[in-house]
């Protein structure tokens, strides 16, 4: 299967990110992959609150089945959350379950204006009621495929599929 | 797959009680420090809490009074949205009769889903985990002159954070080595985490007999042990024992090991200073050194919230 080129879906994701930017828009990434993305539509959008990234393992609905992932890294949110137009960055939109703890957690730091969701891939398979306003481009998956951004040596992002069960 | 010896993994090799530092390898107490880097940020929130333990029970049984240590692993479990009961059992049914492992059936018949022990008996959290169905988890909160896991793991976090690698390092334990439980835990995960060179400096009558076999440089005065250290590990010189016959006077102890500015300035210029409180000021350390600027005292405190923070995660997802 062709997958689409990172670089194309990024540049999709500012255009249609571009005219929605204010003085008070931050820009927050998902680990790990949300945060490589965040960090180049920052650049290139020249956004000029710093950058938020967010690992939302400590707020994660499957801790009771798996319990606490082994490679948590720090949440940092360096600007003001109160009033601030939020949009959270994630590579693959799935079942919606680390967007519904991503927002639980932006809320421990106070109150934003509003929240919005930008992912590179939509690939459907929603379990809750969550929608993404800007979206690089949609994938239908079936069930046993996982979608990976990853990133090369060079910094490189790229997309792999990968069949469930086998590593 | 091979049952572990050690009574602290389970059988996939994971953490399923923290009982002893002694033995652990250095992946998982790395790992327990980096969870801790993580939660370090949520508690300068003003949320300072995440819901990871929400609808976890945590007791915190003392056997043994310790405000500080209790409040910390209170503060702790709170900030992981479990809740928690605190039980002062030296004033309870103990004093009823009721033993130990009693108490503590009685507690998983309240669906416990953890118990933090702290016990003056080497050993007592232990039989607790060997009792305890598996669902439940063990953090002991010191045993007698055996283990204080987590007070040692709280020291190698505040070391790593101004120090930012184990193996460089010249680490001094100044004190009452004998009867410290915090130093026997600190010289395995120090040794476990690569420090090349842990020294003990004590007079002869505070040192374990077979104190060098952990590995350790063993020093009685404090000119020629604290020469070219990078980190000191104050401890406490507990009352009881400034009573006893091991110590002439507590004045005596101060002018030969207790910690002032002149004695600081033999190690090295950036040397840190850590002690696990209480501080008997004027005995083991000099106000002087306690407030100044190579103390890492309170940071220490603030620390040792999200590594009792780290433990806890870690264990109730295992």
């Amino acid at each position: 299967m062709q997958l689409p080129d990172v670089e194309q879906l990024l540049a999709n994701l500012a255009r249609k990110i571009q005219p929605d930017i204010a003085a008070n828009t931050a820009l927050v990434g998902i680990y790990t992959g949300g945060v490589w993305l965040a960090k180049r539509l920052h650049r290139d959008l020249e956004i000029t609150l710093p950058l938020g990234t967010l690992d939302v393992s400590f707020y994660r609905d499957d801790f009771g089945q798996i319990g606490l992932h082994p490679q948590v890294k720090p949440s940092d949110i360096p600007f003001e959350v109160e009033g601030s137009h939020i949009i959270l960055v994630d590579d693959v939109l799935y079942t919606g379950r680390t967007i519904r703890a991503a927002i639980n957690e932006l809320f421990d730091y106070g109150r934003p204006a509003s929240i919005r969701l930008a992912t590179l891939i939509d690939r459907g398979g929603r379990e809750l009621p969550v929608t993404a306003q800007y979206v690089g481009a949609e994938l239908a998956l079936s069930l046993d495929k996982m979608l990976a951004l990853e990133k090369d040596i060079d910094g490189r992002l790229s997309l792999s599929l990968y069949n469930k069960n086998t590593p | 797959m091979t049952m572990s010896n050690n009574p602290q993994l389970n059988r996939n090799g994971e953490l399923q009680h923290l009982l002893t530092t002694e033995g652990l390898p250095a992946s998982i107490l790395l790992n327990i420090l980096d969870t801790a880097e993580s939660f370090i940020g949520v508690t300068e929130r003003d949320v300072k809490k995440v819901p990871l333990l929400r609808g976890k029970s945590i007791f915190n049984l003392f056997f043994e009074p310790s405000t500080r240590t209790r409040t910390t692993f209170e503060i702790a479990a709170k900030r992981l949205s479990a809740d928690v009961v605190n039980l002062n059992i030296a004033a309870s049914s103990q004093s009823k009769g009721e033993t130990l492992l009693d108490t503590v059936n009685n507690l998983s018949a309240m669906h416990a889903d953890m118990f933090v022990v702290r016990h003056s008996q080497s050993g007592a959290a232990h039989l607790i985990a060997r009792h305890v169905q598996p669902e439940i988890h063990v953090i002991n909160a010191g045993d007698g002159r055996h283990a204080h896991p987590t007070q040692a793991l709280l020291d190698m976090f505040t070391i790593r954070h101004y120090k930012l690698d184990f193996h460089k390092l010249r680490v001094a334990i100044v004190g009452d080595i004998l009867h410290s439980r915090v130093a026997r835990s600190q010289i395995h995960a120090l040794t476990t985490l690569g420090v090349p060179e842990v020294r003990v400096i004590a007079p002869k009558t505070l040192l374990p007999a077979k104190v060098g076999r952990l590995g350790v440089h063993v020093y009685h005065q404090m000119e020629q042990g604290l020469k070219d250290v990078d980190v000191l590990l104050m401890l406490r010189l507990q009352n009881e024992r400034m009573l006893s016959a091991r110590l002439p006077s507590a004045e005596e102890y101060f002018k030969y090991y207790g910690l002032t500015q002149e004695k600081l300035a033999l190690a090295k210029h950036d040397a840190i200073v850590l002690h696990p409180g209480p501080m008997n000021r004027g005995v083991e350390i000099d106000s002087a050194v306690a407030d100044g600027k190579q103390s890492v005292i309170l940071p220490q405190v603030t620390f040792g919230i999200a590594v009792r923070m780290a433990v806890m995660s870690i264990l109730a997802g295992n």
